[in-house]
Protein backbone atom coordinates (compact mmCIF):
# COMPACT_ATOMS: atom_id res chain seq x y z
CA UNK A 1 0.00 0.00 0.00
CA UNK A 2 3.13 2.20 0.80
CA UNK A 3 4.30 2.25 -2.61
CA UNK A 4 4.30 6.28 -3.13
CA UNK A 5 7.52 6.25 -0.62
CA UNK A 6 9.59 9.06 0.92
CA UNK A 7 11.53 11.77 -0.60
CA UNK A 8 13.85 14.27 0.53
CA UNK A 9 15.38 17.10 -1.23
CA UNK A 10 15.00 14.19 -4.93
CA UNK A 11 16.10 11.34 -2.72
CA UNK A 12 13.58 8.59 -2.59
CA UNK A 13 13.72 6.87 0.40
CA UNK A 14 11.96 3.15 2.00
CA UNK A 15 12.58 3.46 5.32
CA UNK A 16 10.76 6.54 7.93
CA UNK A 17 12.72 5.77 10.45
CA UNK A 18 15.39 8.03 10.72
CA UNK A 19 18.20 7.48 13.63
CA UNK A 20 20.87 9.31 15.95
CA UNK A 21 23.89 7.69 16.16
CA UNK A 22 24.86 9.09 20.01
CA UNK A 23 24.64 7.40 23.94
CA UNK A 24 24.59 3.90 22.29
CA UNK A 25 26.50 1.57 25.29
CA UNK A 26 28.80 0.38 22.33
CA UNK A 27 29.57 1.13 18.61
CA UNK A 28 28.50 -2.60 17.72
CA UNK A 29 25.60 -2.04 19.51
CA UNK A 30 24.51 1.76 17.58
CA UNK A 31 25.69 -0.72 13.94
CA UNK A 32 22.56 -3.62 15.43
CA UNK A 33 20.08 -0.81 16.78
CA UNK A 34 20.91 0.71 13.22
CA UNK A 35 20.39 -2.24 11.35
CA UNK A 36 17.16 -3.58 13.41
CA UNK A 37 15.39 -0.13 12.45
CA UNK A 38 16.00 -0.42 8.94
CA UNK A 39 16.95 2.99 8.74
CA UNK A 40 18.48 4.41 5.68
CA UNK A 41 19.54 7.83 7.17
CA UNK A 42 21.72 8.26 10.44
CA UNK A 43 22.07 12.36 11.78
CA UNK A 44 25.80 12.18 13.24
CA UNK A 45 27.50 15.78 13.87
CA UNK A 46 31.07 17.36 14.18
CA UNK A 47 32.92 17.64 17.07
CA UNK A 48 36.74 18.52 18.42
CA UNK A 49 39.24 16.13 17.55
CA UNK A 50 41.87 15.40 20.62
CA UNK A 51 44.09 14.00 18.34
CA UNK A 52 45.78 10.32 19.78
CA UNK A 53 41.93 9.13 20.60
CA UNK A 54 41.74 8.80 16.98
CA UNK A 55 38.07 8.78 18.15
CA UNK A 56 36.35 10.64 15.27
CA UNK A 57 38.31 8.38 12.60
CA UNK A 58 36.83 5.63 14.09
CA UNK A 59 33.47 6.30 14.59
CA UNK A 60 33.28 7.56 10.67
CA UNK A 61 34.71 4.11 9.38
CA UNK A 62 31.45 2.66 11.69
CA UNK A 63 29.37 4.95 9.97
CA UNK A 64 30.76 4.22 6.75
CA UNK A 65 30.65 0.48 6.76
CA UNK A 66 26.46 0.85 7.82
CA UNK A 67 25.92 1.26 4.49
CA UNK A 68 23.62 4.61 5.29
CA UNK A 69 23.30 8.12 4.58
CA UNK A 70 24.33 10.60 6.75
CA UNK A 71 22.89 13.58 7.90
CA UNK A 72 25.13 15.55 9.62
CA UNK A 73 23.88 18.53 12.53
CA UNK A 74 24.87 21.59 14.16
CA UNK A 75 23.73 20.62 16.97
CA UNK A 76 24.53 22.83 19.90
CA UNK A 77 25.17 26.05 18.00
CA UNK A 78 23.82 29.06 19.24
CA UNK A 79 24.30 31.74 16.55
CA UNK A 80 23.66 31.88 13.34
CA UNK A 81 27.27 32.25 12.38
CA UNK A 82 28.37 28.82 14.37
CA UNK A 83 25.51 27.04 12.55
CA UNK A 84 26.69 27.95 8.92
CA UNK A 85 30.04 27.60 9.93
CA UNK A 86 29.77 24.50 11.12
CA UNK A 87 27.49 23.45 8.10
CA UNK A 88 30.31 24.57 5.72
CA UNK A 89 32.53 21.81 7.88
CA UNK A 90 29.99 19.28 7.42
CA UNK A 91 29.74 19.31 4.21
CA UNK A 92 33.15 19.15 3.52
CA UNK A 93 33.58 15.89 5.82
CA UNK A 94 30.99 14.38 5.07
CA UNK A 95 30.57 15.20 1.31
CA UNK A 96 26.97 15.49 1.33
CA UNK A 97 24.76 18.94 0.58
CA UNK A 98 22.36 17.75 3.83
CA UNK A 99 22.42 19.98 6.84
CA UNK A 100 19.90 19.07 9.79
CA UNK A 101 19.93 22.86 11.26
CA UNK A 102 19.60 23.74 14.76
CA UNK A 103 19.98 27.04 16.41
CA UNK A 104 19.33 26.48 20.06
CA UNK A 105 17.66 29.33 21.31
CA UNK A 106 17.25 28.24 25.12
CA UNK A 107 18.95 25.85 27.10
CA UNK A 108 16.27 24.03 29.57
CA UNK A 109 14.06 22.93 26.42
CA UNK A 110 16.41 23.19 23.56
CA UNK A 111 13.77 24.23 21.56
CA UNK A 112 15.28 26.22 18.25
CA UNK A 113 15.60 30.29 17.90
CA UNK A 114 13.37 30.10 15.18
CA UNK A 115 14.56 33.77 14.47
CA UNK A 116 18.02 32.75 13.58
CA UNK A 117 16.68 29.00 12.28
CA UNK A 118 15.18 31.16 10.06
CA UNK A 119 18.21 33.38 8.80
CA UNK A 120 20.67 30.56 8.47
CA UNK A 121 18.71 28.51 6.62
CA UNK A 122 18.39 31.53 3.93
CA UNK A 123 22.10 31.60 4.03
CA UNK A 124 22.79 27.49 3.58
CA UNK A 125 20.19 27.39 0.89
CA UNK A 126 21.32 29.68 -0.83
CA UNK A 127 24.57 28.37 -0.78
CA UNK A 128 23.35 25.16 -2.09
CA UNK A 129 22.49 23.62 1.43
CA UNK A 130 19.76 21.06 1.60
CA UNK A 131 18.07 21.86 4.42
CA UNK A 132 16.51 20.18 7.09
CA UNK A 133 15.59 22.53 10.05
CA UNK A 134 14.91 21.49 13.21
CA UNK A 135 11.70 24.01 14.22
CA UNK A 136 8.77 24.29 16.42
CA UNK A 137 4.86 23.35 15.11
CA UNK A 138 4.69 26.92 14.65
CA UNK A 139 2.75 27.71 11.19
CA UNK A 140 4.44 31.36 10.37
CA UNK A 141 7.82 30.06 11.47
CA UNK A 142 7.37 27.26 8.97
CA UNK A 143 6.48 29.46 5.92
CA UNK A 144 9.56 31.45 6.66
CA UNK A 145 11.47 28.32 6.08
CA UNK A 146 9.98 27.18 3.31
CA UNK A 147 10.62 30.80 1.65
CA UNK A 148 14.02 30.42 2.74
CA UNK A 149 14.37 27.49 0.58
CA UNK A 150 14.09 24.51 2.79
CA UNK A 151 11.81 21.51 1.21
CA UNK A 152 11.56 19.68 4.43
CA UNK A 153 10.88 20.53 7.89
CA UNK A 154 11.24 19.07 11.57
CA UNK A 155 9.11 20.15 13.93
CA UNK A 156 9.58 18.57 17.49
CA UNK A 157 7.23 16.26 19.11
CA UNK A 158 9.08 17.27 22.37
CA UNK A 159 12.18 18.95 23.78
CA UNK A 160 14.96 17.08 22.70
CA UNK A 161 15.63 14.37 24.86
CA UNK A 162 12.37 14.03 26.75
CA UNK A 163 10.87 11.30 25.73
CA UNK A 164 7.43 13.00 26.45
CA UNK A 165 6.39 11.72 22.78
CA UNK A 166 3.82 14.93 21.10
CA UNK A 167 3.37 17.87 23.25
CA UNK A 168 1.12 19.51 20.92
CA UNK A 169 -0.96 16.94 18.49
CA UNK A 170 -2.80 19.39 17.37
CA UNK A 171 -0.19 21.80 16.36
CA UNK A 172 1.46 18.97 14.44
CA UNK A 173 -2.07 17.92 12.67
CA UNK A 174 -2.31 21.71 11.41
CA UNK A 175 0.79 21.94 10.48
CA UNK A 176 0.53 18.57 8.44
CA UNK A 177 -2.91 19.79 7.25
CA UNK A 178 -1.34 23.51 5.98
CA UNK A 179 1.34 21.57 4.06
CA UNK A 180 -0.10 18.97 2.72
CA UNK A 181 2.80 18.10 0.03
CA UNK A 182 5.68 19.26 2.59
CA UNK A 183 7.85 16.62 3.86
CA UNK A 184 7.65 16.40 7.09
CA UNK A 185 9.31 15.08 9.52
CA UNK A 186 8.86 15.22 13.68
CA UNK A 187 12.34 15.42 15.25
CA UNK A 188 12.88 15.03 18.76
CA UNK A 189 10.67 14.46 22.19
CA UNK A 190 9.70 10.65 21.16
CA UNK A 191 10.07 8.54 23.99
CA UNK A 192 8.29 5.35 22.82
CA UNK A 193 6.84 3.38 20.01
CA UNK A 194 3.81 4.52 20.28
CA UNK A 195 4.65 7.94 20.18
CA UNK A 196 6.41 7.45 16.75
CA UNK A 197 2.83 6.00 15.57
CA UNK A 198 1.08 8.47 16.80
CA UNK A 199 3.14 11.05 14.42
CA UNK A 200 2.56 8.70 11.75
CA UNK A 201 -0.86 8.70 12.08
CA UNK A 202 -0.94 12.56 12.12
CA UNK A 203 0.38 11.80 8.52
CA UNK A 204 4.09 12.83 9.37
CA UNK A 205 6.48 11.55 6.47
CA UNK A 206 8.99 10.10 9.23
CA UNK A 207 10.07 10.35 12.62
CA UNK A 208 13.98 10.80 13.94
CA UNK A 209 14.77 9.65 17.26
CA UNK A 210 18.14 8.72 18.90
CA UNK A 211 17.56 8.57 22.90
CA UNK A 212 14.50 6.97 23.34
CA UNK A 213 16.58 4.19 20.80
CA UNK A 214 19.98 4.52 22.63
CA UNK A 215 18.63 4.63 26.11
CA UNK A 216 16.79 1.93 26.22
CA UNK A 217 17.31 -1.13 28.13
CA UNK A 218 17.79 -3.37 24.84
CA UNK A 219 18.60 -0.89 21.69
CA UNK A 220 18.55 -3.44 19.05
CA UNK A 221 15.33 -4.49 20.15
CA UNK A 222 13.44 -1.06 20.82
CA UNK A 223 15.10 -0.40 17.30
CA UNK A 224 12.70 -2.88 15.78
CA UNK A 225 10.33 -2.01 17.87
CA UNK A 226 10.34 1.66 16.47
CA UNK A 227 10.53 0.51 12.91
CA UNK A 228 7.37 -1.68 13.21
CA UNK A 229 5.60 1.55 14.98
CA UNK A 230 6.51 3.55 12.36
CA UNK A 231 5.37 0.79 9.65
CA UNK A 232 1.96 0.10 11.57
CA UNK A 233 1.38 4.26 11.72
CA UNK A 234 1.97 5.08 8.42
CA UNK A 235 -0.34 2.12 7.07
CA UNK A 236 -3.05 3.15 9.66
CA UNK A 237 -2.74 6.65 8.14
CA UNK A 238 -2.96 5.32 4.57
CA UNK A 239 -6.06 2.95 5.52
CA UNK A 240 -8.01 6.20 6.69
CA UNK A 241 -8.89 5.79 9.82
CA UNK A 242 -12.39 6.08 11.78
CA UNK A 243 -13.29 9.67 13.44
CA UNK A 244 -13.48 9.14 17.02
CA UNK A 245 -17.17 9.99 18.29
CA UNK A 246 -18.36 10.54 21.97
CA UNK A 247 -21.30 8.00 22.23
CA UNK A 248 -20.90 4.37 21.57
CA UNK A 249 -21.89 2.75 18.57
CA UNK A 250 -22.71 -1.03 18.56
CA UNK A 251 -20.12 -3.17 15.96
CA UNK A 252 -22.16 -6.10 16.29
CA UNK A 253 -25.55 -6.18 13.89
CA UNK A 254 -28.63 -5.14 15.70
CA UNK A 255 -30.58 -6.64 12.98
CA UNK A 256 -31.25 -10.13 14.14
CA UNK A 257 -30.73 -9.72 17.98
CA UNK A 258 -32.36 -12.44 20.24
CA UNK A 259 -34.86 -11.86 22.72
CA UNK A 260 -35.69 -8.24 21.47
CA UNK A 261 -39.76 -8.90 21.60
CA UNK A 262 -39.17 -10.48 25.34
CA UNK A 263 -39.91 -8.15 28.43
CA UNK A 264 -36.65 -7.42 30.50
CA UNK A 265 -37.04 -7.85 34.15
CA UNK B 1 53.29 31.57 18.45
CA UNK B 2 50.69 31.12 20.93
CA UNK B 3 47.35 30.28 18.96
CA UNK B 4 44.14 28.35 19.98
CA UNK B 5 43.79 24.93 18.66
CA UNK B 6 40.46 23.60 19.92
CA UNK B 7 39.69 25.54 22.71
CA UNK B 8 43.41 25.07 24.25
CA UNK B 9 46.65 27.71 23.71
CA UNK B 10 48.90 26.24 22.22
CA UNK B 11 52.40 27.17 21.41
CA UNK B 12 52.92 26.05 17.61
CA UNK B 13 55.95 26.22 14.87
CA UNK B 14 53.03 26.13 12.13
CA UNK B 15 52.63 29.72 9.87
CA UNK B 16 49.88 28.29 7.82
CA UNK B 17 46.89 26.15 8.96
CA UNK B 18 48.09 23.05 6.64
CA UNK B 19 51.63 22.99 8.32
CA UNK B 20 49.26 23.11 11.73
CA UNK B 21 47.49 20.20 10.96
CA UNK B 22 51.00 18.30 9.58
CA UNK B 23 52.83 19.30 13.26
CA UNK B 24 49.56 18.10 15.19
CA UNK B 25 49.79 14.88 13.53
CA UNK B 26 46.34 15.18 12.09
CA UNK B 27 46.81 15.58 8.71
CA UNK B 28 45.54 12.11 7.35
CA UNK B 29 42.27 12.34 9.56
CA UNK B 30 38.76 13.44 8.32
CA UNK B 31 38.77 16.71 9.38
CA UNK B 32 37.18 20.19 9.25
CA UNK B 33 39.04 23.47 9.74
CA UNK B 34 37.72 26.72 10.51
CA UNK B 35 39.86 30.24 11.76
CA UNK B 36 38.50 32.58 14.27
CA UNK B 37 34.94 31.11 13.98
CA UNK B 38 34.78 30.96 9.49
CA UNK B 39 35.21 27.83 7.63
CA UNK B 40 38.65 27.45 5.90
CA UNK B 41 38.10 24.84 3.19
CA UNK B 42 41.26 21.84 2.47
CA UNK B 43 41.83 23.34 -0.50
CA UNK B 44 42.66 26.57 1.45
CA UNK B 45 44.59 25.58 4.16
CA UNK B 46 48.00 26.29 2.93
CA UNK B 47 47.55 29.48 1.31
CA UNK B 48 45.97 30.26 5.62
CA UNK B 49 48.48 32.22 7.04
CA UNK B 50 48.35 31.82 10.89
CA UNK B 51 49.10 34.76 13.41
CA UNK B 52 49.47 35.25 17.16
CA UNK B 53 46.25 34.88 18.94
CA UNK B 54 44.05 33.28 16.13
CA UNK B 55 41.85 30.33 17.22
CA UNK B 56 41.22 27.29 14.81
CA UNK B 57 39.03 24.64 14.82
CA UNK B 58 39.39 20.92 14.15
CA UNK B 59 36.57 19.16 13.83
CA UNK B 60 35.70 15.33 13.09
CA UNK B 61 33.12 13.15 12.82
CA UNK B 62 30.77 12.12 15.69
CA UNK B 63 28.21 10.55 17.30
CA UNK B 64 24.96 13.14 16.91
CA UNK B 65 21.25 13.37 17.37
Amino acid sequence: MDSDGLTFYGVKLASRLIVGTAQYPSPAILAKAVAAAKAEIVTVSLRRESGASRAGENFWSLIRELGVRVLPNTAGCRTVKEAVTTAEMAREVFDTPWIKLEVIGEEDTLQPDVFGLVEAAAILALDGFQVFPYTTEDLVVAERLLGAGCEVLMPWGAPIGSGRGLNNAYGLKALRAHFPNVPLVVDAGIGTPSHAAAAMELGYDAVLLNTAIAKAGDPEAMARAFALAVEAGRLGYLADPIEPRDMAAPSTPVIGRPFTDLARA
Amino acid sequence: MRIQVNGEARDVAATTLAALLRELDFEDLSVATALNQSFVRKSDRHQTRLKEGDAVEILTPRQGG
